[in-house]
């Protein structure tokens, strides 16, 4: 057991970018918009973070700026889908593409640069349980905070007004509007958020993580996170252990490379690509009974008030 | 005249453009407390529209509108419902995800950001004891009958104490027991000094609930009547602009041998339930069999099995006694099954495909108009096209252009063309005439009625009891994925029996009430057992098991 201790530990920090990107596409989901820009808003998210820590010597400074930088680019891509009703995959691509070659291009200058970003933060008492403990609650701030934002948006989602709107809005935009409610402010507003909320994944690993800013740093993990929306039902709970479950089979990876086995390295790092492949084949065998229930009846569609159907 | 009460609702000069026509075209509409008024028009007339423009949804392009004598402006639906206008949607505007309470408190501003669910459960619960609207305020939409929904969107109305209700064809989707209850609502509704506006073409039940009725015709109002001493032939002249006859038509005489049959059939339907629970029926030449049912009881997918589009579970389906097992479409093509399916650009044509294309997609590959293995000879298909186009009665302004410019009885007629121009010898013909306007449904009907006459074993699925009543040789009613009961004299029943067997009552619990009601006996063929009889039980019992159930059958 206290083998498997460094471990969890482990899973919970290398899964929480991807919770951050997850929980931020479940809120644009819910709202009906699919936003496959992950990639490159947690890119941009992590060069952003990582420079304004470096520059202003403020490691919040940078989260706060990553998240700024992650809703001005959700909100090109809510313009293109929402007001200018583009296919929502193709502008979704446009964006990762965008945000990648971005980040590589005003990331040059700060290629082996570190900082002394966000530190552990053990939480008394809490971080003495056994087994549970060192793991959930000897971590750092932003990683309380994830908890933190999925309990939030849980209750947010089920036992709030504006919560019961965003989840009519993703299902049925026309009744929203027929309820007097404007669907298309509703799309924006979650849209530009969650944008955020999965730039705050990105500058986790440039600031917390690592500590210092690397040419495709994120290394496919929005498109985990884009499959672990579905595995997770559009449920920001079940997010959580959607993340650490891949989370932990990067940081097992790891310490299989460590051990040294002769298994060869490109095999192993692939792990956490290939069980993406493999969730999302289960999930679309299983598909029909909860799934359809917990998808937004209407992601992906454009959406006009004023068109005949 | 002193101090007349103002209208509710006034709407004046009310005129709405899409792409340049006009579906509404200077229209005046008023609604006085405690009347119904009915909105009478094909579709298409503009009904729809002016509703739609009352709640907001659309901005008029000219008129005004008064609540109560004060002239308002409705830029977004929340103004329109906080000037009292509940509209309950012919498709509801219910989000299927949520529940009740949910779907009630949508958008309501005048609740605290985080919801008092029990409150809210215990306003709903008033209400609806109030209205006599049954519902159970923490069942999830998708779950609730195609009735209860109905009702849920009226409650949600009067949650928000709208005094003007707009029910737009709120009895297209019911049966007739349902419809009666929502009547009883209306008047009392009516009676509390609620503005209603009931829109519909039905017109024995405009007859039935109105106080005036006002009739819409392309976008102009035609004139508003008294519902006292206006006659249905009347209303139905001004509403289609010539005279309309109301007559069945004669049963067969001769019904041929059976050309399809389905035994034991059970299929799965889209969300991996069973949708057909172990169906059996012949279809014999030169008969129309109708099919009635609430949308959603396994109609689709039955139908989907009986021309190769869906594969069964178990059971088979046989075209002139030759099992088909799993057999491709084109197989039941090439012996003769056509298939007129409900969404016409769906399954049916392909919207961004011109004419030509569309009519040759179901025998390119046959002589004559394929040439050699790879090609397609177009220059024949040109011509038989335009022969069918002559000769269906297809109104377009050439074959080349995509068949999404046509209007749905335009459509309706190109299917019919290509499906019915080959002699079929069955027709599986679902919803044929839905969304069709008088003149294109009655054509519709005579085509099927034709090729009856023909040899052709036509299978009619619809939930027009009014057209099933009026085509069918043989009907049969679904619930559920499984066979009520089918009669050889669909006449002698009333629509209030077939509301029954649709709404899941079993056969023997239809004929004992109408022995205790006292009606008649059901007439000479309907006694016989081997001629109305109750489902196949076997079957049944077996999809029962398929499904995981245990002991006892339920039916058994």
């Amino acid at each position: 057991m206290e083998m498997l201790v460094p471990i969890l530990a482990a899973a919970v920090r290398s899964g929480t970018p991807i919770l951050y990107a997850t929980l931020g596409e479940i809120l644009t989901e819910r709202s009906g918009i699919l936003n496959l820009g992950l990639e490159g808003l947690m890119l941009v998210g992590a060069f952003t973070g990582f420079s304004v820590a470096s520059g202003t010597g403020n490691a919040w400074l940078g989260i706060a700026a990553a998240f700024l930088s992650g809703c001005l680019l959700a909100l090109v891509h809510a313009f293109l889908c929402i007001t200018g009703r583009a296919n929502q995959v193709v502008s979704g691509l446009a964006l990762t593409m965008f945000g990648t070659g971005l980040s590589s291009l005003l990331g040059r200058g700060f290629i082996g640069e570190t900082i002394l970003g966000i530190g552990g933060m053990t939480i008394p008492l809490l971080s003495e349980i056994p087994v549970l403990g060192p793991t959930f609650f000897d971590q750092d701030p932003l990683v309380y905070l994830s908890y933190g934002l999925a309990v939030f948006l849980t209750w947010f989602l089920w036992s709030t007004r504006a919560g019961l709107a965003l989840r009519a809005v993703g299902d049925a935009p026309r009744v929203v509007d027929a309820m007097g409610l404007s669907s298309t402010r509703l799309r924006y507003l979650y849209t530009v958020i969650g944008g955020g909320i999965v730039a705050v994944g990105g500058a986790y690993m440039s600031v917390v993580y690592t500590k210092m800013w690397g040419d495709l740093m994120t290394a496919g993990r929005g498109w985990i996170a884009v499959a672990l929306v579905i595995f997770a039902i559009w449920h920001p709970l079940r997010a959580v252990g959607g993340a650490y479950l891949f989370g932990g089979v990067g940081a097992l990876q790891l310490r299989i490379q460590a051990a040294g086995t002769s298994i060869p390295a490109p095999l192993l790092l692939m792990l956490p690509y290939v069980f993406t492949i493999f969730v999302l084949f289960v999930i679309s065998v299983r598909k029909g009974k909860g799934i359809l229930l917990g998808a937004p009846a209407s992601l992906g569609q454009p959406y006009h008030r004023e068109e005949r159907d | 005249m002193a101090a007349e009460i103002p209208p509710l609702v006034f709407m004046r000069g009310i005129t709405k453009r899409f792409l340049g026509v006009k579906a509404n075209d200077a229209i005046d509409f008023d609604v006085r407390p405690g009347e119904v008024h009915t909105l009478l028009g094909e579709n298409g007339a503009g009904k729809s529209t002016l509703m739609n423009v009352l709640c907001g949804l659309y901005k008029p392009d000219g008129g005004e509108i008064e609540i109560e004598g004060e002239l308002r402006r409705f830029r977004t639906p929340r103004d329109a419902i906080a000037a009292g206008i509940g509209m309950v949607h012919q498709h509801f505007m219910l989000v299927p995800a949520q529940t009740v309470w949910e779907n009630m408190v949508l958008g309501l501003d005048a609740l605290p950001q985080v919801l008092p669910r029990k409150d809210i459960v215990r306003r709903i619960e008033e209400i609806s004891e109030r209205y006599a609207l049954r519902v159970d305020p923490l069942a999830p939409v998708w779950q609730l009958s195609i009735g209860e929904q109905q009702r849920v969107a009226i409650l949600k109305a009067l949650y928000r104490q709208a005094r003007i209700l707009v029910l737009d064809e709120p009895t297209a989707v019911l049966i007739p027991q349902e419809i009666q209850s929502l009547f009883a609502t209306i008047r009392q509704m009516r009676g509390e000094g609620h503005g209603i506006v009931f829109i519909s073409h039905k017109l024995d039940e405009v007859l039935a609930v109105s106080d005036r009725i006002s009739i819409l015709r392309k976008g102009k109002k035609i004139g508003t009547f008294a519902a006292v001493g206006v006659t249905k032939e009347k209303l139905a002249e001004m509403m289609v602009g010539r005279q309309v006859f109301f007559n069945g038509a004669p049963p067969t005489t001769e019904r041929g041998p059976v050309f399809l049959a389905v035994r034991d059939l059970v299929v799965r339907g889209e969300r991996g339930n069973i949708a057909v629970q172990g169906v059996s029926l012949e279809l014999r030449q030169k008969e129309i069999f109708g099919l009635a049912g609430v949308a959603g009881n396994g109609q689709l997918e039955l139908c989907e099995a009986m021309v190769g589009l869906r594969g069964s579970e178990s059971g088979d389906v046989l075209v002139q006694g030759r099992e088909m097992g799993n057999a491709s479409p084109r197989a039941f093509l090439d012996r003769g099954v056509a298939y007129i399916p409900e969404d016409r650009k769906g399954t049916g044509l392909v919207p961004s495909m011109n004419i030509r294309e569309n009519v040759v997609l179901r025998k390119y590959w046959k002589k004559p108009f394929a040439r050699g293995r790879w090609f397609i000879d177009w220059e024949v298909a040109a011509g038989h096209t335009g022969r069918l186009v002559e000769r269906f009665g297809v109104i377009t302004p050439g074959l080349g252009i995509p068949i999404r410019a046509l209007s749905g009885g335009n459509l309706q007629k190109l299917m019919l063309a290509r499906e019915l121009s080959d002699n079929p010898k069955a027709i599986i013909a679902v919803q044929p005439t839905w969304g069709l306007d008088v003149g294109a449904t009655e054509y519709v009907r005579e085509r099927l009625l034709e090729q009856r006459d023909r040899g052709a074993a036509v299978f009619l699925v619809s939930e027009d009891l009014e057209e099933l009543l009026a085509l069918s040789d043989r009907l049969a009613v679904i619930h559920q994925g499984r066979i009520m009961g089918i009669t050889k004299n669909p006449r002698a029943l009333s629509e209030e029996d077939l509301g029954l067997l649709m709404a899941g009552t079993s056969l023997e619990d239809v004929l004992r009430g109408r022995e205790e009601r006292g009606d008649a006996p059901l007439p000479g063929p309907l006694r016989d057992p081997g001629t109305f009889f109750a489902g196949d039980g076997a079957a049944q019992k077996k999809a029962f098991r398929a499904e995981g159930g245990e002991g006892r059958t339920p039916w058994a």
